[in-house]
């Protein structure tokens, strides 16, 4: 008879198996079985965060900056209730994540015990899948198919609750098979059909645009590599949503900014007037549609997309490919350069006039600002922090709000997994513990939070878990005193009403730095700014810095609410009233 | 349009809504009704029945039924979304106009009254396979299987004639003939 082992030890086999090395969690009550195993297991090192929701951030950021599913473990009751924040984040994005509760015996189970909650009745709506296990012979086959579900197709968050009574009864330990996929879940359903049409639309488009979210990065970095080797050989212009930033190189030239509410205003117009639109792994959210009845009207519509509830959800397209990014778009290149290269250069003469277009809008500088010598202008510190880090291989996580939208128009990622930013759930203090699990994954890589003070305040006690594991994150907090976001669309909409927006009794960052015991600067002046950024990526520690900036900066350009993609509200920098208007599109 | 005071779009016209039976097979596993009924409440699709037992017992197989109404759009979100369960095994979407599927649903009626009124509800209910099930001197349950809307038109027939309790199922399906559904 093969050897025994208890359900906590069971736990660790199988991490092993899955070549876990870090696990992000709290102990409590109802995983103590578990902690005590812990220290029988050398290859796999736990971080010890200060709340569950900063544990499933951190091991979002490892997640998202890796490409390797991230593991939080957390008690039952409060620990359980804690994470579902991170679990709905990581749903939300497609982040793969492994989440093991522990939970009252089984005996216990239905008659409110200490710490006890339905953890799976409250996950079930933000997870890929749970599973309660009650019988010790199902805890390694689950666990090993909840490192499947998580990781295959559209990545997500899946949740294993295992009550203390199983983490103490013992069983056999059987090793992962390769399964054939889950009830028949294929991923990759798409023909050699669809390949070709999509081909020819794109041979007869004149004003074609490409539009890239999230689904790049998560298919691999080898898909950001075919990306830029079709985008290259067909000539389109590309533009991408905020999670698909880094998948291509920002400052290139065939890149016309990022789309959507906070977009250019070269990609939006673009994607208006288009008449063929290509979604590469993106999921047509409302952030990036604006209003529907009016989005990209004249276009034949593509989506390649893993998730076939994706196509057709919002906006009806003509043409739809199920499958993962990198081999569907392998199989494009395929194809292509088998047609000869007669296609791209007849093509790249007919889209000559939308390029030219294109340039056009580009003279807008729809990102511009009226920068000042006396205060910070958030975006210019943004800027600032991108010219003097793009020369090292640097990671950037955000909080949400203004300094997050700052960051995606004035920081050009270059490379996929460098930007970690809670673009679905809208999570402020998603950046603090993502930056700590980005610093696990990357410890010699900079990492940097772009934050906002008010977010960064939700999390803020994730510090003392960067200075116990010695992790040298940056939180680089616009610091404008107010929730900027909401302050902004109080102005715009409410009246200039700012109920609550304003915090009052901020703390002093540096002091807080130094209660934490790292390390504090502070910034109020345009002139020191450099200096200080330099100082901050110099110093071997965490940092915060308190980068003081003009508290009354609004983040453009925008599309209010209920507008197409061409009626956008530019900076002040904008001569038409701020208000570019069927009729003064036309003039552009 | 006055301004709407919002971050979010303003919602579009809605387009016609069908009526759809959607069948649904499933591992018969712990929590499994919660995820399907969970995905409907949370996503705001429709339920007008549901019925579900386990099939086969080997396989731990269940079948799921729930009629729904939506736009063709709706009715795809809520089966490629179903797909995506991990217990599902497969989902079929029946028009309720559908000709080569037949659908039923039973209905169990108690009618309390003196012995001519009794009398005339079962005769009335003659041409929905009525069984009686249980007879007193005053009473009698009767058990029927007939159509969504045939159901409704009894109960509202017998009303009069001393119906005093109705307990019914969610629809059933099957497609006709020798053709499965894969």
């Amino acid at each position: 008879m093969s050897k025994l082992y208890s359900g906590a030890e069971i736990v660790f086999k199988c991490l092993e198996d899955q070549d876990v090395q870090f696990i992000f969690g709290y102990p409590g009550g109802a995983v103590l079985p578990i902690y005590d195993e812990l220290k029988n297991h050398s290859s796999i090192k736990h971080i010890l965060v200060r709340h569950e929701q900063g544990a499933g951030h951190a091991a979002e950021g490892y997640a998202r900056s890796s490409g390797k599913p991230g593991v939080v473990l957390v008690t039952s009751g409060p620990g359980a209730t804690n994470v579902v924040t991170a679990l709905t984040d990581a749903y939300m994005d497609s982040v793969p994540l492994v989440c093991i509760s522990g939970q009252v015996p089984t005996h216990l189970i239905g008659t409110d015990a200490f710490q006890e909650c339905d953890t799976t009745g409250i996950t079930r709506p933000c997870t890929k899948h749970n599973w309660l296990v009650k019988d010790i012979k199902d805890l390694s086959k689950i666990i090993h198919k909840a490192f499947e579900v998580a990781t295959t197709g559209r990545p997500g968050p899946v949740l294993i609750d295992i009550p203390k009574d199983i983490q103490f009864a013992k069983t056999n330990y059987s090793k992962p098979k390769k399964e054939k996929k889950v009830n028949g879940k294929s991923h990759n359903r798409f023909t050699e059909n669809e390949i070709n049409e999509l081909i020819s639309l794109m041979s007869k488009a004149k004003k074609p645009v490409i539009y890239t979210g999230g689904g790049v990065i998560n298919s691999g970095p080898k898909a950001s590599e075919s990306l830029r080797e079709f985008v290259r050989s067909i000539g389109f212009p590309i533009t991408s949503t905020l999670q698909g930033l880094g998948a291509f190189p920002g400052d290139d030239n065939q890149f016309i900014g990022m789309l959507g509410m906070h977009g250019t205003y070269e990609a939006n117009n673009a994607m208006h007037d288009c008449d063929l639109l290509i979604n590469i792994g993106a999921r047509f959210d409302d952030r990036i549609t604006g209003k529907i009845d009016e989005f990209s009207p004249k276009s034949k519509k593509v989506h390649i997309d893993i998730d076939p509830s994706s196509i057709n959800k919002i906006i009806k397209v003509d043409l739809s490919i199920v499958g993962d990014v990198d081999e569907v778009l392998k199989a494009i290149l395929k194809k292509i350069k088998k047609k000869q290269n007669g296609l791209k250069d007849s093509n790249k003469e007919k889209i000559s006039k939308w390029w030219e277009q294109i340039q056009k809008w580009r003279t807008k500088n729809s990102l511009g600002f009226v920068n000042s010598d006396k205060t910070i202008k958030p975006q210019h510190a943004v800027q600032r922090l991108y010219e003097l880090t793009k020369n090292q291989d640097t990671f950037i996580t955000t909080e949400v709000g203004q300094h997050q939208m700052w960051a995606a128009q004035h920081y050009k990622f270059n490379k996929p997994n460098r930007w970690m930013t809670s673009g679905g759930l809208g999570t402020m203090g998603y950046g603090l513990p993502a930056a700590v699990g980005v610093q696990i994954a990357h410890p010699d890589k900079l990492v940097i939070d772009i934050a906002g003070e008010a977010s960064v305040l939700m999390t803020m006690q994730e510090m003392s878990t960067a200075v116990q594991y010695n992790l040298p994150i940056k939180i680089f907090v616009l610091n404008n005193q107010y929730m900027g976001m909401v302050r902004q669309w109080q102005e715009l909409l409410h009246e200039k009403n700012y109920s609550e927006s304003y915090s009052e009794a901020l703390p002093d960052f540096v002091k807080l730095a130094e209660a934490y015991g790292c390390k504090g600067i502070k910034a109020d002046n345009p002139g020191d700014l450099d200096l200080k950024i330099k100082e901050m990526i110099d110093h071997s520690g965490p940092v915060i810095f308190d980068c003081q900036v003009d508290p009354n900066e609004n983040c453009f350009p925008m599309i209010p609410s209920g507008k197409p993609h061409n009626q956008m509200i530019l900076g002040p920098n904008d001569k038409e009233e701020n208000k570019i208007t069927g009729k003064g599109k036309s003039l552009v | 349009m006055a301004n709407p005071k919002s971050a979010y779009s303003t919602p579009t016209k809605k387009g016609k809504l069908d009526t759809h039976i959607i069948v649904i097979w499933v591992d018969n596993e712990a929590g499994v009704l919660a995820r399907v009924v969970g995905l409907f409440s949370g996503r705001g699709y429709n339920i007008e029945s549901l019925a579900v037992a386990e099939i086969d017992a080997t396989k731990n197989i269940s079948r799921i039924t729930i009629v729904t109404t939506g736009t063709p759009q709706v009715i795809d979100q809520i089966k490629l979304q179903l797909k995506k369960l991990v217990p599902v095994h497969k989902v079929a979407d029946f028009k309720r106009e559908d000709k080569k599927v037949i659908f039923k649903e039973m209905a169990l009626l108690k009618v309390v009254g003196k012995k001519k009124k009794i009398e005339k509800c079962i005769k009335a209910c003659k041409s929905y396979n009525p069984v009686i099930l249980d007879k007193t001197k005053q009473s009698v349950v009767i058990q029927i299987t007939a159509l969504r809307r045939e159901i409704d038109k009894m109960s509202k027939k017998l009303k009069p004639l001393g119906l005093t309790s109705t307990s019914r199922t969610g629809a059933i399906a099957m497609t006709r003939g020798a053709d499965i559904f894969k």
